[in-house]
């Protein structure tokens, strides 16, 4: 893949919003069908333009205004974020108290950095095919919580274009959700609590819940490959010790021989497990019973399972990058993640803006469109570029997202017809 | 409450129409009561369910809630007021009936502002708490078909499909056999799924009975908390009811006990005393206005107003007063003229000799926790409420209060339990385990003090006079039970008409 110059951002966006940006699907998802009147036009984005500037409460009145605004503006970013009860671009002229955000998707955001106590090979923005599988896990993990547990059926993942995923949930109850139950969510959904400052940061209760058992049924399948191989958590010294912070001193010193005998992680992690058979709930615990594979779990879940920020989940008003937007530092797009190959998903082979450029000039070099009269062919010809270009195959994943959608709705309105009798 | 002109016939009810009215002990308070009412039964109820759910308070404070103190003490405070409580008594229309009108009543008092829903809404779930925690077995489900609550149990079948899961999520099971569960929307299991403890499968919680309480009470207040809302938005014609209006407003403020205006001590404390009295028989509101008057011999109007009506409770006589005060200004440097000029027109107007003669009655708790907040250079008010935690703490330290009554003190003021926190002071400052009394009245505290620092004489209280000055309705002054009363005399007979409009949108 070529690198990405972000020099030649302003330029290649100009290209990008003309020729390739997929405005029909874009607008088919966020207008839901039209069922509720003006619900696109409430919808307030908000843009990064060049130079950092930031532009809050835009709104449009239509899929052509939306795509007039963004050739116009070329904006670095895109956010999406609340429907309000009236036009975020005239909030100003609402009377005060007047102007609320009435509903919104349910975001996820899961970000790299927030693994950086668990992870070897990477920190911070950085992140290599070794940790991506943190990705994978959370994918997986919350997804099934999510479709299982909730019920929630239409879920859109999508690559944020560095060091994370983001999650929609778009269904139409969910997105009439108050602030109290997304965070009910969000903490139905945590597991690993605590800062800096705290060592151990998962303690499960004698009582696993399901929804724990089914977790870590999914980590289990990565995990040798993920931690004990690529990460290899038991492989030295100092991650020795950090797993040793998790467990009850009384085992330290059988551990610490035991990591003399055996050097592999994959080793150390087996016998590890016997010893912590052997290790009591409670250190105190009279009932020497209550032994299980709880610590064996914890440390598992610890160096696993998703850690999820809150503040973007609960609020109904919060911004979230838009998906197929661009990533100003990598070039990438924000681009759909197709579920059923979530394990093969690179996010490196993730198309730039500069290569799917590259990709269109090669195949119809550009040629300067009069706008007015040539909007028509524009389309047409939109269609067939992007399809042409590495962003076609997840624009696909995109549409089959859309297609469900449109499906669950005319189920709804069949089932509404039917109980109103109408013919 | 129905709008019908003139005089009409009160329907009665037949046996079983009279159930059928209230088929349970206990309800969701859904429909607001439509039948006629007497100004009178309507202030009875009022003031009866007022004393309720402070009491409800109070016990919520002394006692762990669900203990076996708690309820019988509960179901005490009930029986008293004559609501319903419990399943299958005697007779249960009548209580059954006030019960329900009384709180639609409350509701016109408690929309008012955010402090008073929100107390309001937490007493009323304690007291809903309390009567299903109760109900036998058999009768809930009724109830909640009959409340038009989404909960449907699910079948045996499905029940034995997920047992293993139900017992694993639910903690309250406790290993216990798996009775009833419930099938509800996950949103509506808010409290229970955020922790992790309760089941999820396709967006349905499957909650045990044990669990469906907490349930139940989150509807119940989200329900009750839109319908102050609706309420408070006909506040404006609630308050243009002439009936109504000197009625709500004495209610959430309410004090419904004494008035302490009249004592049999009058005259029987001299000035001299009143140093000393300060610090062993006054409550400390009172004790930290005469430590601030002794020392800038001066007060601003709201301390005037606040200590000034206590002294007269206790005894001072208009003369007495006057003295008092003219003493300590003029200590401050202040024009004995102008003392007489400025001042003692409003000394002899608070004890009701200038203008219209009101005379006016003491503060209350209530009264000074709620009204008048001090600002810079203002020493009225109630320290528990309106204190800084840490300059209180000095404050009881300087008391010689010992540190763990005062760590107790701080708590409950952490809790916003003001007067019982005052009394936990009272137990402090006289060493006594139990106060033995619930404090509502400055007064109130000095009478309770000074019986027990003169070896439990009961002092004599003259029975009150109720005066029968005619209050202008826009005077903001705490009416005490007799004189709201008073002011109704001429409409006792009309009946309540047309307040359902009231509670519906």
């Amino acid at each position: 893949m070529e690198a990405f110059d972000p020099a030649e951002l302003p330029e290649l966006l100009k290209l990008y919003y003309r020729r390739l940006f997929p405005y029909a699907q874009y607008y088919r998802w966020l207008n839901y069908g039209g069922v509720i009147k003006n619900y696109f036009q409430h919808r307030e984005f908000s843009f990064t333009l060049k130079d950092d500037i930031y532009i809050r409460y835009q709104s449009f009145n239509s899929q052509s205004d939306l795509e007039k605004e963004m050739q116009k503006m070329n904006p670095y970013k895109i956010d999406i974020g609340a429907v309000y009860s009236h036009r975020p671009n005239q909030h100003n002229t609402v009377k005060l108290g007047a102007f609320q955000a009435q509903e919104k998707e349910l975001v996820f955001d899961i970000d790299m950095t927030d693994y950086d106590d668990v992870r070897r090979c990477c920190s911070s923005a950085d992140i290599c095919s070794k940790c991506w599988t943190l990705m994978t896990m959370a994918i997986r993990i919350i997804d099934r919580a999510l479709k299982e547990d909730f019920g929630f059926k239409h879920r859109l993942w999508v690559y944020s274009g560095r060091r994370g995923v983001h999650c929609w949930v778009c269904d139409e109850s969910v997105r009439k959700l108050s602030s109290a139950v997304r965070s009910g969510i969000v903490e139905y959904l945590s597991l690993v609590k605590g800062g800096q400052d705290v060592k151990k940061k998962v303690h499960l209760s004698e009582n696993i819940h399901p929804f724990v058992r089914k977790s870590i049924n999914i980590i289990n399948k990565y995990f040798e490959e993920y931690a004990l191989v690529e990460q290899d958590i038991l492989g030295n010294k100092e991650s020795c010790d950090k797993i040793l912070a998790l467990v009850p001193e009384t085992i330290h010193e059988n551990l610490q021989q035991m990591f003399q005998k055996h050097h592999s992680s994959l080793q150390r992690w087996k016998h590890l497990k016997e010893q912590l058979k052997k290790v009591a709930r409670h250190p105190n615990d009279v009932r020497n019973d209550k032994w299980g594979p709880w610590l064996e779990w914890e440390i598992m879940l610890q160096y696993c399972f998703p850690r999820l920020d809150i503040n973007v989940s609960k609020g109904i008003n919060h911004l979230l990058k838009s998906p197929f937007s661009v990533h100003p530092k990598t070039g990438r797009i924000s681009v759909p993640i197709d579920l059923q190959k979530v394990d093969q998903f690179d996010p490196f082979t993730v198309p730039t803006i500069s290569s799917i450029c590259r990709e269109l000039d090669a195949i119809s070099p550009d040629e300067e469109e009069k706008e007015e009269n040539k909007a028509e062919s524009n389309f047409k010809h939109r269609t067939r570029d992007y399809k042409k270009t590495s962003l076609g195959p997840y624009i696909k994943v995109f549409e089959q997202f859309l297609e469900n959608l449109d499906k669950s709705r005319k189920g709804e309105l069949l089932k509404k017809s039917d109980l109103q009798k109408d013919f | 409450m129905q709008f019908s002109g003139g005089k009409r016939k009160k329907l009665k009810l037949g046996g079983d129409q009279r159930n059928a009215c209230y088929p349970h002990s206990l309800q969701f308070y859904l429909q607001p009561p439509t039948e006629n009412i007497s100004l009178i039964e309507f202030e009875n109820l009022a003031i009866d369910r007022v004393k309720l759910l402070k009491a409800v308070e109070n016990l919520g404070v002394s006692y762990v809630k669900g203990t076996e103190q708690y309820q019988s003490k509960l179901e005490a405070e009930i029986r008293k007021v004559k609501f319903s409580y419990r399943e299958n008594l005697e007779n249960e229309y009548e209580a059954r009936r006030r019960d329900h009108i009384s709180h639609f009543i409350l509701r016109l008092a408690y929309c008012q502002s955010e402090d008073l829903r929100r107390w309001f809404i937490q007493q009323e779930m304690d007291l809903l708490r309390f009567r299903f925690s109760i109900l036998p077995k058999d009768k809930i489900q009724d109830f909640l078909k009959d409340s038009h609550l989404q909960f449907e149990a699910i079948s045996d079948e499905e029940r034995r499909l997920r047992e293993k899961d139900i017992t694993a999520s639910s903690p309250s099971l406790n290993g216990s056999v798996l009775e009833l569960v419930y099938k509800i929307p996950f949103a509506e299991a808010l409290d229970l799924f955020r922790g992790r403890k309760v089941y999820l499968e396709d967006g349905f919680a499957y909650v045990p009975l044990k669990d469906i309480v907490a349930i139940i009470l989150n509807e119940f207040r989200t329900k009750l908390s839109k319908a102050l809302a609706l309420t408070a938005r006909s506040l404006p014609a609630v308050q243009s009811d002439e009936r109504l209006q000197p009625l709500l407003n004495h209610l959430s403020h309410s004090y419904t006990g004494q008035d302490y205006n009249t004592q049999g001590n009058v005259g029987k404390i001299s000035l001299d005393q009143i140093d000393s009295l300060s610090t062993k028989s006054f409550p400390p509101c009172m004790r930290q206005l005469h430590k601030a008057l002794r020392e800038n011999h001066h007060l601003r109007h709201g301390g005037r107003m606040q200590y000034g009506l206590f002294l007269k409770g206790i005894g001072l006589t208009l003369e007495q007063a006057l003295q008092f005060w003219k003493q300590e200004f003029i200590r401050g440097k202040m024009d004995p003229d102008k003392f007489d000029k400025g001042y003692s027109y409003n000394i002899r107007h608070s004890f009701g000799k200038e203008g219209k003669r009101t005379d006016y009655t003491p503060f209350s708790c209530m009264k000074i926790i709620l009204n008048n907040p001090p600002g810079q250079g203002d020493y009225h008010g109630c320290p528990f409420r309106h204190s800084d935690p840490e300059l209180l703490k000095q404050k009881l330290q300087s008391y010689k209060i010992a540190p763990a009554g005062i760590n107790q003190i701080l708590d409950l003021v952490k809790g916003t339990h003001y007067q019982v926190a005052c009394q936990k002071y009272f137990e402090m400052i006289h060493n006594v385990d139990d106060c033995g009394f619930s404090l509502n009245h400055p007064n109130q505290f000095f009478i309770e003090s000074q019986k027990i620092l003169n070896g439990g004489k009961d002092i004599k209280k003259e029975s009150i006079q109720p005066e029968t000055p005619q209050p202008k309705p826009n005077v903001q002054k705490t009416k005490d039970a007799s004189s709201a009363l008073a002011s109704l005399n001429s409409s006792l007979e009309m009946d309540m008409e047309g307040l359902e409009d009231y509670f519906s949108e």
